[in-house]
């Protein structure tokens, strides 16, 4: 009995002992009005002011939004624009105006925007093949690339519909006479130029057959610095996308104007999308975007009343 | 010995079957030989009936003397009966063929065979022929088929799981159709999708196919693995409890059935059985009354008094012949053990304790030997010649034997029964009133009392009854009744030596269990083999119906159909009259009345039982015990049927709950049962405490997880509104995976920890079990709560995702892992929110939970091949990516918390109220009447006068499965077995109440 009482003694505190009696020590927090109205105030303090200074920093970005998918139409074609993109003969330069308002800081990045262009169906997203961006046509089994997969039997490097209909549209810049420079390398990411898109392989048989869709590539240049593609091959979530173009490595002033010459070559027409020309700074935020400081301010603000309101009912309702 | 050893399937009717010490019979024998020379054998039979004592079996007479070699030449003939499931009787005949010129029919009985499932003891061989086999034994007859036992929170889920699949299918059906006309209209349009210009037919089921995929996650496929994990624990906490181990014999609680403890928390009815389940089966002799003078009742002990220590050592003629009875009237065999000293083998607790008692007034029977048996009495010892014995049966309510004195060869006849079954047959002139007085103090104390008579009978009487005797025991057709009738002419003319009385202890706490458990919403039924007033007696002294002035008894009796309808209806129309009347009413029917009211009038019969809370069913067979748990089971009540023996099993399987009492009388029940613990008033933690956690538990459990996993199903669906209706996933397969199985399964399964109210809370408050019982935690309102909780969620980091990153950040794999962190952080906060109580694992379990999303992710970022290589990195280093989150959770948990804390704080369940007396340690505000449906209660009708002298006798009455086939055979005979005559005098008594109203 001594033994017994000693063994469940010493079995008291174990803590597998506490477990199987659910006696595990625990703290049982309670919402009192106290601790639920600082954390609303807490929340409110801190998200005002969070949202005021990303609200700040998305406003210190300047950005210069131009649609060109209209205006790059000649007027008379601009009835049937898509028989007008799809005819070769037809010369497909056009030249547009930017006027800097405010002082651009470089690096200012080129992005071309797309609106109503679905990177994201699931015929499209599926229609690549990494193991052959990587390892090229020693890879074979490229069935995901259907339907480029083959032209004339012969396998098409790189593969499938995302490649297929990579964005052909070009931009050179010029200020006062003279051209901007335009970096253009490294806008990709760089652990999908040396991880993903092979060093070895280069482009074959491609835009080739009958069906041309978008761009065309260098042969000669390894996929691994075709970086055009693999911006293009990292696919948008939303059916708004921007994609990085290059950089303009010189300070824009304000009331500078850019003339951009640009080849209209991709086709959007047939399904309505827009195309658009976005030159942008950065901040430690990103690219210009008030949700984060709205979204911010909303929510604290929300929060805020909360705690005022339910500190009323407490005060009203005093027990 | 030369036998072959045989499987029991290979054994055919009409074999003889030879088994060794400690065997199990393997079918029913009859047996006709032994191993020893009495050709008597020792048989168990706890698993067929619960009874653990051994009981003795003999060869038929025909079969005596015959030696090892003649068994296996024998030749005969048995007569059976069909099959049938009545393990206490067995009217068989058997002749055998010469050479064993014995060509009598010799009679059979129970007692000449071994019944399948009993064990041979004590005995070094026996054989036997096989009469019955395989599903034809008195076992396999008597087996119920225990169905698969489904929680009602189960059948809850498995509800709420069909209706989310209908919505299921709604959803792909409106987006499948959705889909083919973007396809149609919109697709076709935008040629670097490439659409064949033509497809076949079934290509239009290609996109709805594909949301069935996408929505499968819907229906959450881990929610059954996290079920039987937290079930098998639940179970397992109950097999822990060390407040739940019997402190006597140490054997801890034990759940059988791991799938059902939910049901512990919604229980509504409990069925017990009496004794040996609220009693302790333990009977202890109290009290006497010899010859008109009371024993025991200064010191509560009549072994401890003096005067009859005194009358005893003095010899007083009337106390020897009392102890006498006391000693040898009976079936105990006693065994000597190696020490010397003498155990006692009873067929009844009864018994045993009378011999025992008998033992300690220095008459101690010693030895029997065949028919011889010796009893030693102030040291000389007295042999007596066993003639007959007049076997216990429930109708005559009284046994006796017929023995010799050996020294002065006077046949005695020596009797013992309820009062009420030798009373009336006293010797005209004898003075019974002091008896009946005794009777009547002992009942009222809760004493199970038993009088004792004896008649000196002459030689040539019994001489001539023996002959009667002999020819009604060989009958086959109504042989019981028969040997009643025969039995009847011997028993008369008493000289009644006195009354004894027994106790048998309520187990403690038996009071409190049940005042907590009805405070706790749950009604009682007492269902027990024991006769009606001993039932009360017990029912009163356990605080299962409260006494007089507050509580009421109705009486439901009656022989016939049309009693039994009439009384029926009055005890209706009285419980419908009276209404919120603070009263406790309970009716008490015994088994007679209950077969035909079942048979007859079950629709009343069942209104009955829903506008009552208690009931006492007395004289009750295990049949009948299922079909009353099946009627309240048809009511949709949820039963829980609580007994100790194997007349209880077929109730314990039929309940939704089976709890068996690992007690006196073996294991059978507690095998049997669902749960198992040691002492009734363990119900009570069973049900408040295991019961309730593992109900609210539960309730978390799966609401949560379907609510996670809608959760990332709504946001694929609102996904697939911008990827063209395409069936695109907006997360890839492995995140999907790991989020069902890993990420959200781990911190919910902790809930199992989680305690809304400490088990002190709950013990005191017993009345917040209705909202279990209710199931107020678990139902479609309560389900709609959390679907739109996560129809919320789903839009707050839909939302948020595509705004925070849109444009140039938008690309697929980060967009996917945001969204994706966003749900983990928002259930990391829900699983806190709901969090009543923490302990550190839960602690670890949500946050360490939060920090292994990221340390799996990182590491998946790390493998170049993967396809989101590098892309956790990249999250981690923006702050936008750590500002959406921050964003994610305050809109998400915001207005949640701040409903759950209006609701807690301003509409307050009783659980809030209190969790909030229980922390802030104020004073519990009052919990008002949260009784949601208040029974009817009793008004008018007199009560049922429990203190009727005729019907205040507890008495001695091992369980029987008398049917009421038998009781009416009885009273058919006209013989004077008038015992329902008391209750019919209750009936009319009953009636002029109600006229007088």
């Amino acid at each position: 009995m001594t033994d017994t009482d000693r063994v469940r003694h010493r079995d008291t505190k174990t803590a597998f002992y506490l477990f199987t009696q659910q006696k595990l020590p625990a703290c049982k927090p309670v919402l009192t009005p106290a601790w639920v109205i600082t954390i609303f105030l807490f929340t409110g303090f801190i998200f005002i002011p969070l949202g005021l200074v990303t609200l700040r920093a998305s406003r210190s970005v300047i950005e210069i939004v131009e649609r060109y998918d209209t205006e790059c139409v000649p007027e008379p074609f601009r009835i049937d624009k898509v028989s007008y993109i799809q005819d070769d003969s037809i010369p497909k330069n056009c030249s547009l105006f930017l006027k800097v308002h405010k002082y651009m800081k470089a690096p200012i990045y080129i992005y071309y925007q797309l609106d109503n262009y679905y990177q994201n169906h699931r015929r499209y997203v599926k229609s690549r093949s990494d193991q052959q961006l990587l390892n090229g046509q020693k890879y074979q089994a490229t069935s995901s690339c259907q339907p480029v997969e083959f032209n004339n039997a012969r396998p098409i490097v790189p593969c499938g519909l995302i490649a297929w209909s990579l964005f052909n549209d070009t931009f050179t810049f010029i200020r006062e006479r003279a051209e901007l420079k335009v970096n253009r390398k490294n806008i990709a990411w760089k652990s999908d130029r040396d991880h993903k898109f092979g060093k070895n392989v280069y482009p074959s048989n491609f835009q080739n057959g009958t069906l041309i869709g978008g761009g065309k590539l260098n042969p000669r240049i390894p996929l691994s610095d075709q970086e055009d593609l693999i911006v293009w091959m990292r696919t948008s979530a939303l059916p708004s996308f921007r994609k990085l173009y290059g950089r303009i490595e010189e300070d824009l002033d304000a009331d500078d104007v850019v003339l951009v010459q640009l080849m209209n070559n991709y086709n959007t027409y047939s399904f309505g999308g827009k195309k658009k020309l976005v030159l942008s700074t950065s901040s430690w935020l990103g690219g210009k975007n008030d949700f984060f400081g709205l979204a911010c301010v909303f929510v604290g603000s929300s929060s805020l009343i909360l705690a005022i309101v339910f500190m009323l009912l407490h005060l009203k309702f005093q027990r | 010995m030369g036998a072959v050893q045989i499987q029991a399937q290979d054994i055919h009717v009409g074999n003889i079957v030879w088994l060794r010490e400690n065997d199990e019979v393997p079918c029913d024998l009859v047996l006709i030989g032994t191993s020893d020379t009495q050709g008597l054998c020792y048989v168990e039979t706890a698993a067929l009936d619960g009874e653990t004592d051994l009981k003795t079996r003999v060869i038929p007479s025909a079969c005596m003397g015959m030696d090892f070699e003649l068994l296996h030449k024998i030749k005969g003939v048995i007569e059976c009966p069909n099959p049938d499931k009545d393990i206490r009787r067995f009217d068989a005949n058997l002749r055998l063929f010469p050479p064993f010129i014995d060509n009598d029919l010799c009679p059979l009985t129970i007692k000449n065979t071994l019944l399948q499932s009993c064990y041979l003891r004590n005995t070094e061989w026996a054989c036997g022929v096989a009469v019955y086999t395989g599903n034809e034994t008195k076992l396999g007859m008597s087996r119920g088929i225990p169905e698969p036992k489904l929680t009602a929170m189960d059948a809850m889920i498995d509800k709420l799981t069909g209706a989310i699949f209908v919505f299921q299918i709604v959803v792909v059906m409106v987006l499948g159709i959705a889909g083919n006309v973007w396809k149609d209209t919109e697709a076709r349009k935008q040629w670097y999708v490439l659409y064949p210009i033509e497809g076949p037919w079934y290509e239009l089921l290609v996109i709805p196919l594909r949301f069935e995929l996408l929505c499968s996650i819907m229906i959450p496929i881990s929610i059954k693995v996290s079920l039987d994990l937290v079930k098998s624990l639940y179970a397992k906490f109950i097999d822990w409890d060390s407040e739940m181990i019997d402190q006597d014999t140490g054997i801890p609680s034990h759940a059988t059935n791991t799938a059902i403890s939910e049901d512990l928390g919604q229980v509504e009815y409990i069925l017990t059985d009496k004794t040996g389940t609220l009693t302790e089966n333990r009977m202890i002799f109290r009290r006497c009354c010899i010859s008109g003078i009371f024993y025991g009742n200064e010191s509560g002990d009549a072994l401890k008094d003096v005067k009859l220590l005194n009358a005893v050592a003095g010899s007083s003629p009337d106390v020897v012949r009392f102890l006498t009875v006391m000693a040898i009237c009976n079936t105990v065999i006693p065994i000597k053990s190696k020490t010397g000293a003498i155990l006692y083998k009873a067929q009844s607790q009864d018994e045993d304790a009378l011999v025992n008692a008998a033992a300690r007034l220095h008459m101690v029977y010693v030895n029997k030997n065949a028919n011889i048996l010796e009893i030693r009495f102030n040291g000389s010892v007295i042999q007596y010649e066993v003639l007959e014995t007049l076997e216990f049966t429930s109708d005559r309510k009284r046994m006796s034997v017929v023995v010799k004195d050996c020294q002065n060869g006077k046949i005695v006849l020596l009797s013992k029964g309820a009062d009420e079954a030798i009373l009336p047959y006293a010797y005209a002139g004898q003075q019974t009133r002091a008896l009946v007085e005794a009777v009547e103090q002992y009942a009222q104390l809760g004493l199970r009392t038993l009088c004792l008579a004896w008649r000196e009978l002459k030689e040539d009487e019994y001489q001539e009854w023996s002959l009667m005797f002999k020819e009604a025991s060989s009958t086959l057709v109504d042989r019981e009744w028969r040997i009643a009738e025969v039995c009847q002419r011997l028993e008369h003319d008493f000289e009644v030596l006195g009354v004894t009385a027994i106790e048998d202890r309520l187990q403690d706490g038996v009071p409190e269990t049940i005042e907590t458990l009805r405070k706790a919403g749950i009604n009682f039924w007492m269902l027990t083999g024991d006769k009606q007033n001993t039932a009360i007696q017990i029912a009163l002294s356990c605080n299962f119906i409260s006494p007089e002035p507050k509580g009421q008894l109705l009486l439901i009796d009656g022989k016939t159909e049309g009693e039994v309808c009439r009384s029926l209806e009055r005890v209706l129309l009285t419980m419908r009259i009276t209404s919120s009347e603070p009263k406790d009413v309970a009716f008490v029917v015994d088994g007679w009345a209950l077969e035909i009211a079942l048979k007859h009038y079950r629709k009343a019969f069942t209104e009955l039982a829903i506008l009552s809370r208690t009931a006492i069913c007395c004289r009750v067979t295990p049949s009948q015990k299922a079909q009353l748990v099946e009627l309240l089971k048809s009511c949709d009540y949820r039963t829980l049927a609580i007994g100790d023996g194997g007349n209880d099993v077929r109730m314990i399987q039929q309940a939704d709950i089976g709890v068996g009492i690992s007690g006196r009388e073996g294991l059978q029940a507690a095998r049997a049962a669902d749960y198992s613990i040691g002492k009734f008033r363990f119900l009570k933690r069973l049900i408040l405490v295991h019961g309730r956690y593992s109900y609210n538990r539960t309730a978390f459990l799966s609401q949560y997880s379907f609510y996670k996993s809608l959760v990332i199903c709504f946001i694929q669906i609102f996904f697939s509104f911008i990827s063209g209706v395409s069936g695109t996933s907006l997360f890839n397969s492995v995140s999907l995976m790991a989020y069902n199985v890993f990420y959200t399964s781990v911190p919910v399964l902790v809930s199992v920890l989680d305690k809304d109210l400490s088990e002190g809370t709950v013990m005191q408050h017993p009345q917040i079990l209705v909202y279990c019982q209710a199931g107020r935690l678990l139902n479609p309102s309560t389900f709609a709560g959390w679907f739109g909780r996560s129809l919320f969620h789903a839009i707050v980091v839909f939302v948020i995702t595509i705004h925070a990153y849109a444009f140039e950040k938008s690309e697929m794999e980060e967009l996917s892992m945001v969204a994706l962190s966003g749900c983990i952080w928002l259930q990391a906060f829900v699983v806190a929110l709901e969090t009543n109580s923490f302990t550190i694992l839960q602690h670890l379990a949500i946050w360490g939970n939060l920090v292994a999303f990221y340390v799996i992710n990182w590491v998946f970022s790390a493998i170049p091949s993967s396809g989101m290589y590098t892309i956790m990195f990249r999250l981690c280093r923006q702050p936008s990516y750590w500002i959406t989150m921050f964003l994610i959770v305050a809109a998400g948990m915001g207005p949640v918390l701040a409903l759950k804390y209006f609701r807690y704080t301003y509409r307050p369940s009783k659980i809030n109220a209190l969790q909030q007396a229980e922390r802030m340690g104020g004073p519990i505000l009052s919990l008002g009447n949260i009784e949601p449906q208040p029974r009817l209660m009793e008004k008018e009708v007199s009560p049922l006068s429990i203190t009727q002298p005729k019907n205040r006798n507890p008495v001695y009455e091992p369980l029987l499965s008398d049917s009421p086939n038998s009781t009416r055979r009885s009273f058919g005979s006209g013989a004077p077995f008038d015992f329902f005559q008391s209750q019919s005098r209750l009936s009319s008594s009953y009636s002029r109440n109600c006229k007088d109203n």
